[in-house]
């Protein structure tokens, strides 16, 4: 089955120069938000357009965007403010990379419509530190452009709206991508997340209203407006509307970000788009949205179409849409140490569950892959994540505990082989040798 | 009121909780305890330690007791299975990197880590990894620190933000690297620096004079008063067989709620000064020899019997106990003398015939915070009283316009509204005086001093915030207090206080300097603040006249006695000078003939006014050092000894009793502007202003080791 690319975020991509003003407005680029500054669209209507459109925040909880924005205390008195979060850092992500590179006055429009629906006459693109080297710049070049275009600044065009977008480079830390981590960080605090409630639609940045949202949400905008919420909901299954794009990354041919529509069919997005499994092996697991969500195996995942409400119902989530892809000499052992030892590294160590509890996971899991496993291990694992899982601040708990029970619920034989094998891999074992 | 009553369920009870409040302060107020680490009542919510999770019904998750506001209908369940398994798993956490030894460590049998950990706790762990080890950190000579046994839960970060405003330790580096560290290498150095001993509840921070002296249940816990201060904050003494090992807080919220200075924490080493005087000691053609209580009584008594009753005279601290103030006005009644002063800091007593019973602080210690413009005019507040100044910084936290009107600039960690400087104390006032008049008539008293007077901007918004606020004081501190020309700085005040309707306050010296003008311990007052019909000697007229004997009580003269200058060498040239003293100062050895030894606030019991007008007795905690005497006995014996009637008390209670016969209903005071007539009689310049350092206010503070190691202490001793 052929399936239509790019028809959203990615839809410059291919023309010559896509990132600049040109090539955007070429594309129909700015329509939308020109349509706001003529006062054709008033912020009732944006938000009712964008919840008919089923946008679900891309970020990785999947949030209905028309709902968060919804919440936002519009016309309360005083600043008011709207954060992108760009800030991409879950392991196998890397599709706002490329946004920020190759698309970014999609984001740039798409913060603007948002601001202006929300109230805020202020916005920053938080990108996370690591991007200095190509995307930040790139992105820091169409603001500019905008605001010589006249596109932003105050009194836009006669509009009398104001709308001012400033960039902030993180220092590269996985927490900050929590959104209220992120606050405290954009405030030149230690990145940490804050305790909810209050929640950032009353006490966000700077104490004020403000809304977070990811760099591909709001890059969809621009293009819902302009092409109807139907339009969009229609590209997709009920309660994944649009498209998302798909960073697939590991055991396969052709790994990449593919903008597609959402509720593709996991075999298809594998065989048709991404050439199949790596040297024609035997597919045996995909973590279907970042290393923060649940593994899923082959014979479960083949059967799923990617988007919110399959992908749940299979056990997992649609978490940032990062497809990684294992194969069948994986061992799922020594994944789970390499994935336990980054969110010890990413904990920010402010609960005790996370601080404490990231570390023994790993340690546990170093062990085992070290051969001086006991089985015995293999039940606190599970215990020990449950212990952190729901006991923190932030979701960093959860995505911790996650991949560790999926793990073991699904690869138990895989670490019992191990521990009785003295740290030798089941992929290792010489019975799979000879044959 | 009725919206602010919330009606919840806590452990299937229904309960009422008001509107804002916490799940914790509820299961608190009703005694259905919830573990907890990070939160700390004086403190903003951290929910970091994750010790108090609770169920609350219909909730995903457990949550946090300390940061979920209470709810209509809410039901909470702080022991149900989920409660429990959650807050023993945040244990279970706690432990795996904690060093557990407890054995040898200071905070053990005081452990809120220990404590929790017998009900929370499994017998054996189940992490037998390797565990993390942390540095310890060098933060100054007053806190110890063992860092690998600390859990992070921040509650010394947020002092330093919170309640010093000087944020010091802070966390580095991340997930379990994460540190509690000073940014850069530095000492804890506020004057509250060292109550992160007691908010710490594992044993990272420690008292570190005190560690490794004692164990915290083979000690007594006998309560008493600090004498540093005129707060008159609130203290336990933790005692081992007679010994003082530590001072720590206790509570009391409307004076020092529940923290206590670094002066009040550690000036109990001076107890045990090798600079004690041990023993009676006479001098005689020069040399100095011990000799025996009886010898020593009769001789001082002989002296102060044979003295003209004019040719005597009583120099006494501010620190007397009002026991010991009221027995030194009546001897000073039965021989014969008005020459008795406790004012050993004043320089200016020329309208002292306009005296309020006793300078008070204007309003109660709490009410301090509720104040919407506050001056405090001749004062580094942190030294002369930092529960006070504490208090100050909760007022400008809460909206109050805090201003200041000094000589010398002094830091503050919070917005100040306005700070005059640079000019005397004199002109400084008379500038907002000027303001507070706006151009109507000065009032009489000081017309002369704001003659060609004007206000600057900063004068007039001070004026106006005084003026303008609902409540408004002004405060005249210690350096007011000493002022050379200290009559025009209180007329000044008052005629502040009258023009803006601004009550006026004091911080006094000492302890008591309220109980001891009640007690009458002055030239020209009696008890209660009657008048003496003919005033005596103040202490600068005492040293300047020839008497035949001085009594002085508490009193180091080459520090303390700021009236005068000179003062040892003006003593020494007096003919007899009979000193009960708890130390020997090379002054004392030059200046007196005979040394008494009496014990310290600790060794003794009474009672202290403090500024605010509470009457708080204590009585001794610790053992005396050597032959010392409580002082009220020694003054008991020589009263009995120069047939003084009355003095046969056999207990400070029954001396108290006495005294407050006739002290009861008298309130504090403070100078009506229409009966005070500035008499200046000194200079108005900056550089005449006499400021003491925090760590030098009084004898025992002198002689407290740990605090003289401190950078506050080693600055003015690099500077002399």
């Amino acid at each position: 089955m052929a399936y239509e690319h790019n028809q959203v975020c990615f839809h410059t991509l291919g023309s010559d120069e896509s990132w600049t003003l040109a090539t955007y407005e070429k594309d129909d680029g700015y329509q939308s938000w020109r349509k706001v500054l003529a006062g054709e669209l008033s912020p009732e209507q944006i938000i009712e357009e964008v919840k008919a459109s089923g946008l679900r925040g891309r970020g990785g909880a999947g949030f209905p965007t028309g709902l968060k924005w919804s919440f936002m205390p519009r016309d309360a008195e005083g600043q008011k403010y709207l954060v992108c979060n760009s800030d991409e850092s879950e392991p196998g992500t890397c599709h706002d990379r490329d946004l920020l590179r190759y698309n970014p006055h999609a984001l740039v429009e798409g913060m603007a419509i948002a601001a202006y629906a929300m109230g805020a006459t202020v916005a920053y693109n938080y990108i996370r530190g690591e991007f200095l080297d190509e995307p930040v710049p790139r992105f820091e070049a169409a603001v500019k452009e905008a605001y010589e275009a006249g596109l932003l600044g105050n009194d836009i065009q006669g509009s009398g709206i104001d709308f001012d977008l400033y960039t902030f480079v993180g220092a590269g830390a996985y927490i900050c991508g929590e959104e209220t981590a992120l606050l405290e960080s954009l405030e030149g605090k230690q990145g940490r997340p804050r305790f909810k409630p209050p929640f950032p639609a009353n006490f966000g940045l700077y104490g004020k209203p403000t809304t977070i949202n990811n760099t591909q949400s709001l890059a969809s905008v621009p293009t819902i407006l302009r092409k109807g919420a139907a339009w969009f909901a229609a590209l997709g299954p009920e309660g994944s509307g649009g498209t998302a794009i798909f960073a697939v990354s590991g055991h396969v041919e052709k790994p990449g970000n593919y903008e597609l529509p959402m509720g593709i069919p996991f075999k298809d997005l594998l065989n048709d788009i991404c050439g199949g499994v790596l040297g024609g092996k035997k597919l045996k697991a995909v973590i279907p949205g970042g290393s923060s969500c649940k593994v899923l195996p082959a014979e479960v995942i083949m059967d799923c179409t990617m988007d919110f409400n399959s992908l749940q119902q299979a056990g997992s989530s649609f978490g940032t849409g990062a497809v990684i892809v294992m194969d069948e000499d994986t061992c799922m052992v020594k994944v789970l140490r390499r994935i336990a030892r980054f969110y010890m590294a990413e904990s920010c160590g402010q609960c005790t569950p996370c601080r404490e509890g990231t570390g023994w996971l790993y340690r546990m899991l170093t062990r085992i892959v070290e051969g001086k496993g006991e089985e015995a291990d293999l039940e606190k694992l599970v215990d020990v994540a449950n212990k952190i899982e729901g006991h923190t601040i932030c979701a960093l708990g959860d995505a911790a505990a996650w991949p560790v029970q999926s793990f073991l619920k699904h690869y138990i034989h895989e670490f019992e082989y191990m521990v009785r094998n003295n740290g030798r891999s089941i992929v290792d074992d010489p019975s799979r040798a000879a044959a | 009121m009725s919206d602010d009553i919330v009606n919840i369920e806590v452990d299937g009870k229904p309960v009422e909780g008001r509107r804002g409040q916490m799940v914790i302060e509820v299961t608190d107020h009703v005694g259905a305890y919830v573990p907890r680490f990070c939160y700390h009542e004086k403190l903003s919510i951290a929910a970091n330690c994750r010790m108090c999770l609770v169920d609350i019904e219909g909730a995903p998750k457990p949550i946090p007791a300390c940061a979920q506001p209470i709810a209509e209908g809410m039901k909470i369940f702080t022991k149900s299975p989920r409660a429990i398994s959650a807050q023993k798993a945040t244990m279970e956490f706690l432990l795996i990197n904690h060093p557990l030894d407890c054995p040898i460590c200071d905070q053990g049998g005081e452990c809120e880590l220990q404590d929790l950990a017998m009900g929370y706790g499994r017998d054996v762990s189940r992490y037998n990894d390797g565990k993390r080890v942390v540095k310890d950190k060098d933060i100054g000579p007053l806190v110890s620190t063992d860092m690998t046994r600390c859990i992070h839960c921040t509650r010394c970060v947020r002092f330093g933000d919170e309640v010093q405003g000087k944020p010091q330790l802070g966390t580095i580096e991340r997930g379990e690297n994460v540190k509690i560290s000073t940014y850069v290498e530095e000492n804890v150095d506020h004057e509250l620096s060292a109550n992160i001993i007691d908010l710490c509840p594992v044993g990272a921070l420690n008292n570190k004079p005190y560690r490794y002296s004692a164990r915290a249940w083979e000690m007594e816990q006998r309560a008493t008063i600090s004498p540093h201060d005129c707060v008159g904050s609130n203290l336990y003494a933790h005692v081992l067989r007679g010994t003082v090992k530590r001072i720590v807080p206790r509570d009391n919220e409307s004076i020092n709620e529940t923290w206590i200075s670094d002066r009040d924490r550690f000036s109990y080493e001076a107890i045990y000064s090798a600079e004690r005087l041990q023993t009676p000691r006479l001098k005689e053609n020069g040399e100095w020899r011990d000799i025996d209580w009886a010898d020593a009584l009769s001789l001082a008594a002989e002296v102060l019997s044979a003295a003209d009753s004019d040719k005597t005279g009583i120099i006494a601290s501010p620190n007397m106990t009002v026991e010991e103030a009221y027995l030194l006005s009546q001897l000073a009644s039965h021989l014969g003398t008005n020459n008795l002063d406790h004012r050993i800091a004043r320089r200016d007593t020329s309208n002292q015939d306009a005296d309020p019973v006793y300078e008070g602080l204007g309003c109660s210690i709490e009410a301090l915070e509720s104040q919407g413009a506050i001056l405090v005019a001749g004062s580094n507040i942190r030294n002369e009283a930092p529960i006070i100044a504490h208090r100050l910084r909760k007022a400008s936290l809460q909206g109050a316009k805090v201003s200041f009107a000094n000589a010398s600039e002094y830091e503050y960690f919070f917005d100040v509204a306005d700070y005059i400087s640079g000019n005397g104390l004199v002109s400084l006032l008379a500038g907002i005086a000027v303001a507070a008049a706006d151009g109507k008539d000065m009032h009489a008293s000081v017309a002369s001093i704001c003659k060609d007077v004007t206000a600057s901007d900063a004068d007039k918004r001070i004026a106006a915030s005084l003026a303008d606020a609902d409540d408004a004081l002004l405060l005249l501190g210690n350096i007011a207090g000493r002022h050379a020309a200290y009559s025009a700085v209180r007329a000044l005040a008052a005629v502040i206080g009258e023009l803006t309707g601004a009550k006026v306050g004091s911080i006094t010296e000492g302890a008591n300097s309220a109980g001891a003008s009640l007690a009458g311990l002055l030239p020209h007052r009696q008890a209660a603040g009657a008048a003496r019909k003919e005033a005596g000697l103040d202490v600068a007229a005492m040293l300047e006249g020839e008497l035949e004997s001085i009594m002085l009580v508490n009193v180091e003269p080459d520090s303390d006695i700021h009236a005068s200058s000179d003062a040892v060498r003006k003593l020494s040239e007096q003919k007899h000078v009979i000193a009960l003293t708890s130390y020997i100062s090379e002054g004392l050895l030059e200046a007196a003939d005979l040394l008494l030894p009496i014990g310290t606030f600790a060794e003794t019991s009474g009672t202290y006014v403090n500024v605010a007008g509470t009457w708080q007795s204590f009585s001794g905690v610790a053992n005396p050092v050597g032959e010392a005497r409580p002082c009220w006995k020694v003054l008991r014996v020589l009263g009995n000894l120069t047939d003084a009637e009355g003095f046969d008390f056999v207990s400070s209670e029954e001396i108290l009793s006495t005294a407050r016969e006739s002290l009861s209903d008298t309130a504090a005071g403070y100078y009506d502007a229409a009966s005070v007539v500035a008499k200046p009689n000194g200079a108005d310049a900056p550089d005449q202003e006499i400021d003491t350092p925090l760590y030098s206010v009084d004898s025992m503070v002198r002689r407290a080791h740990a605090l003289q190691q401190t950078l506050s202490a080693k600055r003015i001793a690099d500077e002399r």
